[in-house]
């Protein structure tokens, strides 16, 4: 990195520029608010069966990943979910 | 031939009046024949920025409604004759106009006018749907924010969808001082973000209010700004126009007065 773009790396031009690459991947995706529930809901029925999750804490959203090729970024679904208990892995207990 | 051209946004308060203004009275001075029609219904603003206001008798819902020829309604530039206004109506709403109707009044202009152009409300509802139904392009104005630029990508994708034939971008209120200094996002930056083709960038410039005070729109002017929507005027019809270099401070006069200030040791270098 050069000494100029040290210096220019954190202004808020390209802060502005970083914030609105995320935000629009998350807008062109395509996900209203009401798809994004759903699709938190049905992770959490799911996730419950094995283990005990934090239904309050549970956060999703949809983000930019570098691309296996590492030439670009494609969209991902990223999940926070904090574990309250685990099961041991047992589904019916 | 003749084209109907919507300007739009989404976001308010970028541009989008100053704009349709600015480019009709520039295609005006090319020669063109040309019609603005501010589609704003309930908050009609171009009609000042042209400083017409005082000549309204009939609006776009009288003519939409039969109350009127639309020959009656078609106020005419107070510079150039081959510029007429169509102005929106103030006591309506949105509802009084549907795409459909939209279309057959943009139809029935391009016979007469080289350009229709459309001064489309902000948003993305009924009004926006009325603006963009009969254009065979677009011309999207955003500002370098963020808010702005989400706003337009929005509203790209809307375009895209309606199957509009060719969308040109404007990148309004540049600072370049700003740009220089890495807090304003460049006009590279918004274009690369919405990709989509660039048809012109136009600087911050104060001459815009003293224009937009005297209801004289100020494309061909000597401000910077003036230049910069005279050569978008120029690219709309097709001509190669070369990109201004925003970074200077102004128009020849203004330019001069800045090699005096220079001279005086100001703190504003011309480039």
């Amino acid at each position: 990195m050069g000494l100029f773009e040290f210096f220019t790396r954190n202004r808020s031009g390209n802060v502005a520029k970083d914030r609105l690459k995320l935000l629009l991947v998350s807008d062109r995706a395509n996900c209203s608010p009401e798809i994004m529930e759903a699709i938190k809901n049905d992770i959490i029925k799911v996730i419950s069966r094995y283990m005990d999750v934090d239904t309050e804490a549970l956060d999703i959203q949809i983000t930019q990943t570098p691309s296996e090729d590492g030439k670009g970024a494609v969209p991902a679904l990223f999940a926070n979910i904090p574990i309250k208990d685990l099961k041991n892995g047992n589904p019916d207990k | 031939m003749s084209e109907v051209i919507v300007v739009t946004s989404g976001k308010g308060g970028v541009g989008k009046t100053t704009t349709s203004a600015n480019l009709g009275t520039g295609l005006a001075m090319l020669g063109k024949r040309v019609v603005l029609i501010d589609t704003d219904i309930g908050l009609r603003n171009l009609d000042v920025v042209m400083g017409l206001e005082n000549r309204i008798v009939y609006n776009l819902v009288d003519v939409i409604e039969g109350s009127c020829r639309l020959s009656q309604a078609l106020i005419k530039d107070k510079r150039y004759p081959n510029l007429l206004l169509l102005p929106s109506a103030q006591t309506r709403d949105k509802s009084s106009v549907s795409p459909e109707q939209m279309k057959k009044l943009t139809d029935s202009l391009r016979e007469d006018f080289d350009y229709v152009l459309l001064d489309c409300p902000a948003g993305i509802e009924q009004g926006f749907k009325n603006a963009i139904a009969g254009a065979d392009r677009a011309i999207v104005v955003t500002t370098p924010e963020v808010s702005a630029i989400r706003d337009a990508d929005r509203i790209i994708g809307l375009l895209e969808a309606s199957g509009i034939g060719r969308i040109d971008l404007i990148v309004n209120r540049l600072r370049m001082d700003m740009v220089k200094r890495g807090d304003m996002m460049s006009i590279e930056d918004v274009v690369d973000i919405l990709a989509v083709r660039l048809i012109g960038a136009v600087p911050d410039d104060e001459h815009i209010v003293i224009s937009t005070n005297q209801g004289e729109p100020l494309a061909g002017s000597d401000s910077l700004a003036g230049q910069a929507y005279m050569n978008i005027a120029r690219r709309v019809t097709g001509e190669e126009v070369p990109m201004l270099d925003l970074s200077a401070k102004g128009g020849f006069f203004s330019r001069l007065a800045g090699v005096f200030r220079k001279k005086q040791g100001g703190p504003h270098g011309t480039v």
